[in-house]
Parts: C-alpha cells; sequence; structure tokens
C-alpha cells in the first residue's frame, strides 16, 4: 500500500518523519537557548517589580493545560476515535489562542512599564515574541490538522500529520517552561 | 516560457506578498513609532511575506501545500534542461542547480576581488572611494563565505551522497528543493544593497556600525538570516539520509569517508547556524523597532553580538573545511589505489572536530575587550583541535605513502590542497595564540590565512570534487588538458598572490581598508598583477566545464575504475539512481585486495522492484 517504505526493510517513512521532526527540534533548541543566554548576559537576573505575575502564571498554566489536551487528541487518533480526537484538538487550539490573547495583554503593559527601547524590554518582547511566532505557526499547523481530520485523512495506523504538529506543540510548551522562569522569576 | 513558468509565477507571488507584508509594515510603523523613523519595518516585513509568496509561487505550493489544505499535490513533469530552471526534487537536478548557482557566485565574488586588487594597485585613490571599497569588499566576503558554505555540501553533496550510499534520493525531496529555492532570494537582496547605500560592515555585520548604517545592511541581515534556513535544512535532510536511507550492507563503518565529512558538517549547520540567526536576528530588532540589545546607553552591549556571531561563525569554517576534506580524502584514496590510511581514526577526528568546534569560538575576540581571562582557556581549546585536523592530515599523507599515484586533475587539486591547507593551518597557530594574535589581528596576516583556507584548501577542494565528479554528473568527459593547466595556472598563482599578503600585514597592512601607507605599494602592485593572472586563469576553467557540457564526447560509467557505488551506476544515473537495488558487502577503499569487491546492484535490470513505492 501507499503508506509503505520506499526505503530499505529496517526504516519506515514513519521513523524519517520522525527522526526529521527531531532533529528540527533540536535546531530550534539553539535558537532559543541563544536568546535565554542573551538575557542573562545583558540584564542578569534583574526583573522589574512591574511585571504581572498573576497574568504570567495564568497563561503559563493555561498553555501546560493545552499540552495534555493534545496529547489527549493524539492518544484519541491513535485508537480511531476521531470525534474525541477533534475535540481535544479544537481544545488545544482554543488554549492556545487564549495563551496568545493573555501575550498581547501583557505586551500593552510592558509597552507602558518597560517598552522595548529599554534593557528589560528588549529581553522580554524578544523572547516573549519569538515564542509567540511559534505558538502561530503552531495554531496554523494545529487548524490544518483539524480540517484534516474532518475529511478523515487520519487513520489508526496512519496519522503522522498529527502526531508531529502535536510533538512540536508539546516543544513550543517546553520552551516556554524555560522562558517563563526566565522572565518572571528569576532574581 | 514553460522552463520560467515556476519563476515567473514565485515573482509575481512575491511582489503581491510584499505588497501586503509592506503594507502591514507600514501601518504599524505610523501606530507605533519606534526604531529609527526609516522605512525599514516596510522592507523588513514586506520581505518576510514576499519570501513566502516567493516559495509558494516557485513551486511549495503546487508540489506540496496543496497537501495541507486537502488536495493532491501535482506532480511535476518536465525534462531535459528545463528541469534545472523548475522545483524539482531530484537529488540530482538540486545538486547540479546548486553548483551551477555557486560557481556562477564564485566568479562574480571574483571579479569584486579584481576590483578591490585595483584599488589596491597604488596607494591613495586609484578607481573607487572608501566608502564603495568597504561596500565591494564586503560583498566579495559575504558571497565566497557562502560559496564556502554551501557549494560543496549543496552542490556535491547533494548529487553524490545519496548515490554513495545506496539511496535512490535524499529523506525529504520536497525540503530539499526548498533549501535550494529559498537562495535565489538571497542573491537578490545582496545585489541590492549597493542601491541602498551599500553595506560596509564586512560580512561580520558588527554593531553598532550595523545598527546605524545605511538601509543596505538590512538587506545584508534578511539574506544572511534566509541563507541561514537553507543551511539549516539541508544540514536536517543530510543527517535523516544517512541515517535512514543506506543500503543494506552498507554499516558505518563502510560509508565512503565524503559522506561521513557532509554528515559532521550537517550536524554543525543544524544547530550553530540557529545561534547566528539569533544574533542577526537581534540587529535587524534594533534596527526595525527599536530595541537596544547593542546599545550601550540602555544597557545593551556589542559583545554579546561577537559572542553569538561566532559561535555559529567558528564552527561554520568547519561546515566548509569538512566537506573539503572528505572530498579529497575520498580522490586521494581511489588515486592512490590504497585503503584509505587510518579511515576509523579519521572519522573520529570529523566528530571530534564537530564537537570541539563549539568550544573555540572566543579565540576571535582577543582584542575584542572582552574579560582577559577568558584568553588562556580559549588558546588551549583552539590548540587542541590541531590533534584532530592533524589527523586528517596525516590520513591524507599515509593513504599517499608508497601508493600507485594516479595525477589526474581531482588528485592534481587534492595534492593542492593539502600543501595549501598546510600553510593555512601552520599560520592560524599564531592566530590562535594570543601574544602573536594581538598583533596581526585585522591586518593582511589574518587575510592571507583565511585565503588559504578558504580558497586554497575549500575551493581546490571542490575543483577536485568537481573534476572528479563532472562525468558523472553531465555524462560527458572535460578536456583534461585545459584542466591540468587550469590546475597549475591555478596553484602557482595562487600562492604568488597570498604568499607576499602574510609579509604585508606582518609589515602593518590593515585589512578592510581601501587605502595604505606608501611604502607598502611595490609589493601591492605586485600582489595586484599577481591576483589579475590568478583571476584570469578561472576563465580556461569556466570555458572547459560549459564546452565539455554541451560539446564533450561522452564518458564511461566508470572512467576511474573507483570502487565506489556512484560509479557502479550509468553517467549521468538514472531516475532514482540504480536499476535494482544495491548490496553492500565490503569496505569501499579495499584496492588491492583479492576477491574484494564494494557493492553489486542487484538483480539484473528489468527485475521487479522488491520495495514498494511509497507515498510522499
Ligand atoms: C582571486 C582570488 C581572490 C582574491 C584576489 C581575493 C582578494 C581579497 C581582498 C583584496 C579582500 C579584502 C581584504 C580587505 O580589504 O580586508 C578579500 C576579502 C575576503 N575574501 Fe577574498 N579574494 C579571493 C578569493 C576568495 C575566496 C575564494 C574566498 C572564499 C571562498 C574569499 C573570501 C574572502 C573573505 C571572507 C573576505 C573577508 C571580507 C571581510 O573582511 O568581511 N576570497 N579578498
Ligand atoms: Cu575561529
Amino acid at each position: 500500500m501507499a503508506t509503505a517504505t520506499r526505503t530499505h526493510p529496517v526504516h519506515s517513512r514513519l521513523f524519517l518523519n520522525r527522526l526529521g521532526l527531531w532533529l528540527f527540534i533540536a535546531s530550534e533548541v539553539f535558537l532559543f537557548g541563544a536568546l535565554l543566554s542573551a538575557r542573562y548576559y545583558l540584564q542578569g537576573f534583574y526583573r522589574p517589580a512591574e511585571l504581572n505575575q498573576l497574568l504570567g502564571l495564568a497563561i503559563s498554566v493555561v498553555l501546560v493545560l493545552s499540552s495534555l489536551t493534545a496529547y489527549r487528541a493524539e492518544i484519541a487518533v491513535a485508537h480511531g476515535d476521531q470525534r474525541r480526537f477533534r475535540r481535544n484538538i479544537l481544545a488545544t487550539i482554543f488554549l492556545g489562542v487564549v495563551f496568545l490573547a493573555g501575550v498581547v495583554v501583557e505586551w500593552r503593559e510592558g509597552f507602558h512599564f518597560f517598552p522595548p527601547s529599554t534593557g528589560y524590554g528588549t529581553i522580554f518582547f524578544t523572547l516573549t515574541g519569538a515564542h509567540a511566532f511559534h505558538v502561530l505557526t503552531g495554531l496554523i499547523a494545529l487548524t490544518i490538522v483539524y480540517f484534516l481530520g474532518r475529511r478523515g485523512r487520519f487513520t489508526t495506523g496512519s496519522y503522522w500529520g498529527a502526531e508531529g504538529v502535536v510533538k512540536y506543540w508539546h516543544f513550543v510548551d517546553v520552551a516556554w517552561v524555560l522562558i517563563y522562569p526566565t522572565l518572571y522569576l528569576v532574581r | 516560457m514553460k522552463a520560467l513558468g515556476g519563476i515567473v509565477k514565485g515573482l509575481v507571488f512575491a511582489i503581491i506578498g510584499f505588497i501586503v507584508g509592506g503594507g502591514i509594515g507600514f501601518l504599524l510603523m505610523n501606530a507605533a513609532p519606534t526604531g529609527r523613523g526609516t522605512f525599514e519595518p516596510v522592507i523588513a516585513l514586506g520581505y518576510v511575506f514576499a519570501l513566502i509568496g516567493w516559495l509558494l509561487g516557485v513551486g511549495l505550493w503546487d508540489a506540496w501545500a496543496r497537501e495541507w489544505v486537502g488536495l493532491p499535490a501535482k506532480k511535476l513533469e518536465v525534462h531535459g534542461w528545463r528541469r534545472y530552471f523548475r522545483f524539482s526534487t531530484d537529488h540530482k537536478v538540486i545538486g547540479v542547480q546548486y553548483l551551477a548557482t555557486f560557481l556562477f557566485l564564485f566568479l562574480f565574488a571574483g571579479l569584486l576581488a579584481m576590483l578591490m586588487r585595483l584599488e589596491l594597485m597604488a596607494p591613495g585613490e586609484t578607481i573607487m572611494g572608501p566608502n564603495t571599497y568597504n561596500t565591494v569588499m564586503s560583498l566579495h566576503g559575504v558571497i565566497m563565505i557562502a560559496v564556502a558554505v554551501a557549494a560543496i555540501i549543496g552542490g556535491l553533496g547533494n548529487f553524490a551522497l545519496p548515490i554513495l550510499i545506496g539511496a535512490r534520493d535524499v529523506a525529504f525531496p520536497r525540503v530539499n528543493a526548498l533549501s535550494f529555492w529559498v537562495l535565489p532570494p538571497v542573491v537578490i537582496l545582496l545585489l541590492l544593497t549597493p542601491l541602498f547605500g551599500g553595506f560596509d560592515t564586512g560580512w561580520t555585520g558588527y554593531p553598532p556600525l550595523s545598527v546605524t548604517n545605511a538601509t543596505g545592511t538590512l538587506f545584508f541581515l534578511l539574506a544572511f538570516i534566509t541563507f541561514g534556513i537553507s543551511s539549516i535544512l539541508g544540514g536536517l535532510n543530510f543527517i535523516t539520509t544517512v541515517v535512514t536511507l543506506r543500503a543494506p550492507g552498507m554499516t558505518w563503518g563502510r560509508l565512503p569517508i565524503f559522506v561521513w565529512g557532509v554528515l559532521s558538517a550537517a550536524m554543525i549547520s543544524l544547530t550553530a547556524t540557529q545561534v547566528v540567526a539569533a544574533g542577526l536576528i537581534m540587529i535587524v530588532l534594533d534596527r526595525v523597532t527599536g530595541t537596544s540589545f547593542f546599545n550601550a546607553a540602555q544597557g545593551g552591549n556589542a559583545l554579546l553580538y561577537e559572542h553569538v556571531f561566532w559561535f555559529y561563525s567558528h564552527p561554520a569554517v568547519y561546515i566548509v573545511i569538512l566537506p573539503a576534506f572528505g572530498a579529497i580524502l575520498e580522490i586521494v584514496a581511489h588515486f592512490s589505489r590504497k585503503p584509505l590510511f587510518a579511515y576509523k581514526w579519521v572519522v573520529g577526528s570529523f566528530l571530534g572536530i564537530v564537537a570541539q568546534g563549539f568550544l573555540v569560538w572566543a579565540h576571535h575576540l582577543y582584542t575584542s575587550g572582552m574579560s582577559d581571562w577568558l584568553h588562556i582557556p580559549f588558546m588551549a581549546t583552539t590548540e587542541v583541535i590541531s590533534i584532530p585536523t592533524g589527523i586528517v592530515f596525516l590520513s591524507a599523507l599515509g593513504t599517499l605513502w608508497l601508493g600507485k599515484l594516479w595525477l589526474k586533475p581531482p588528485m592534481l587539486f587534492s595534492l593542492g590542497f593539502i600543501f595549501n591547507f598546510l600553510i593555512g593551518g601552520v599560520t592560524g597557530i599564531f592566530n590562535a595564540d594570543v601574544p602573536t594574535d594581538i598583533h596581526l589581528q585585522d591586518t593582511y596576516f589574518i587575510t592571507a590565512h583565511f585565503h588559504y583556507t578558504l580558497m586554497g584548501g575549500m575551493i581546490f577542494g571542490l575543483m577536485a570534487g568537481v573534476y572528479y565528479w563532472f562525468p558523472k554528473f553531465t555524462g560527458r568527459k572535460y578536456n583534461e588538458t585545459l584542466a591540468k593547466i587550469h590546475f597549475w595556472w591555478m596553484f602557482v598563482m595562487f600562492n604568488v598572490t597570498f604568499i607576499p599578503m602574510f609579509w604585508l600585514g606582518i609589515h602593518g597592512m590593515n585589512r578592510r581598508i581601501a587605502d595604505y601607507s606608501p611604502e607598502l605599494g611595490g609589493v601591492n602592485m605586485f600582489v595586484s598583477i599577481a591576483a589579475f593572472v590568478l583571476g584570469a586563469g578561472f576563465l580556461v576553467f569556466a570555458f572547459n566545464l560549459v564546452y565539455s557540457w554541451v560539446r564533450g564526447p561522452a564518458a564511461e560509467a566508470n572512467p576511474w575504475r573507483a570502487r565506489t557505488l556512484e560509479w557502479q551506476t550509468l553517467s549521468p544515473p538514472p531516475e532514482e539512481n540504480f536499476h535494482a537495488p544495491p548490496v553492500v558487502s565490503d569496505d569501499p577503499y579495499g584496492y588491492g585486495i583479492p576477491g574484494s569487491i564494494h557493492a553489486v546492484i542487484g538483480p539484473a535490470a528489468g527485475a521487479p522492484r522488491q520495495e514498494s513505492e511509497v507515498k510522499r
């Protein structure tokens, strides 16, 4: 069938795709690594008192929850439960949008207290911006996965598209788990 | 028209993208005036959308993105020379696309070097003012760096690597096409820089100059970032390909050494490139949105950029040189008719260089004002790298030792590489040692040193590879006499041109400057004339290549009687490379071992395929 491997018997197309995605994530780690290092290099452990701690914590929780729904979506599609799969993808998209809305509020306050031209603002807007951009790409990909799912493109044995996007989403989540303390907690 | 259809569509989409993105940039600019009050937000955002438009138009939409909205992808049916102008997913076509693009850029940047040498022929202003000189110098530098980073790995690597490991294509053919098609925008951006005030920072783009100068520099920054996308995707593809698509029997210990060279370089370009991208993005943000990464008045620090930049750019010299090492070791073994000496040690050295390459970057910062205590550790790590490099060198010598040398053009260039790289490597020690480097930094000694490694090394390796694989790529023979003339011309004149530059540097001639003190005039005149002769030599090369590709006599499948897999299939290889799946049974370099065969190509032609087709 079409999903069989064109490679040598040892490695399936799925293995190739997974390896490719992991390599991509490894590469992205270096991007965030550089940006995170810039924070400590330029600003040390400084953080302004005006940071909205409650908001920061809230959006972090939202994003972690979205990883949970994404995980449930992957499990559902693996078991052929299409409705649950789509429901959980929708929930993930919803939580992602809430997260982005939180970032917008965060930015409005940031512009007021520590605009991008200031030392901390430079770091804050760059890190949250770079991350929000990744969230945005993840949301677009999730939306595509949702509609492909509605067309019945993912079956129990073949759901790489969904799996890949969910893994990417987890990565974006983990990146935030490092960015959040870097911006909000260290001192 | 049919040939250029994709390109035209790409350009149209790019213009639409630019208008959309630029419009958004314009609105944002007026809503929140930040940055330097120029039109740079329009350019930056317009470019991002233009790039997406270009890619979609040129083939990404038809070949791939249609699937994302539930439509079937279109299959491209173009044959003959036209496919070189289309979004092809065949690694052989992509290899030729890379090679042609970068050889062309190499000749263009060479012309810029001629202009520089004209200006430097005599003290005082000769043909251009200092600002023009700076732009010419920066363009020459950055284009040559791009050639150095991508010509071997993207050109020779794309074409030869899948065949060498017995695969039908790379792991992600469409990603492969993508990594080529992001390059035309890079070229266009760089060519536009002179129209927007030029860019005068040199290829390193250090702030604060790169934050405050003319808009041309923004074009350079965007070009560099885009080039980075290509490197990252290329690296990802090569690693996955080598890990997963090796033919049965092609164990890690039997991989041809060129494959190891490309694989090691791919590991670096996959990871380190993101770091330089981060640094470049910081400059773009400082210019466009008014952040202050490098604005000391707001707590910024220009040293951050130097660290981030060299965290990539030192490993990048290994992206440049490891595939070249691989190519020349490959050639030295086949043309000495001997097994590669110390194969396992070389593989270990390649991987060691990859790892160590990440630990030495601050040797570029001895005079930058970073903390003094960092000098000694970075000097030490740098000198330790000479151990694996030395092993690679010894392997080449050990392979030559008592070999039956066959002095064909590829072999001549490989021997030239070994000679030049020795000089490049030995002079590098003076740059690694703090006491000497403090004096030599930013002089022509540095210029001479890195031309010995880049041109004397990488370019000689590239030439060796081109002359080695040309019959395979094109199915035609080139003129060997012309090729040998090219070699001797280039080898002699290269050394005549660049050796005196060491002397100039020691005598105080600064790098990156259009003028120098009058007593250096004589030697500079000599260097310039030598450079013109050197430059003229490439006409022989260009003529030989173009003429032979069009008119040359047909080449046999295995003109070098070499053992590796690419020579066991047709010249040029058929679609999907082999008429049947190859099976590897022994070492690629087992010359002179009775009964040893590296690989056989499966059951006779026409036998039914064992493997089923894949849906991509
Ligand atoms: C015909 C051969 C060549 C000649 C005559 C030549 C000459 C020059 C000259 C005069 C400079 C400017 C030095 C200065 O003002 O500081 C320069 C810079 C440079 N060249 Fe070449 N070059 C040649 C080939 C190459 C090749 C093959 C490469 C790399 C593959 C290369 C890479 C560079 C780089 C990276 C710079 C530094 C630019 C900077 O400082 O930002 N060149 N070259
Ligand atoms: Cu270095």
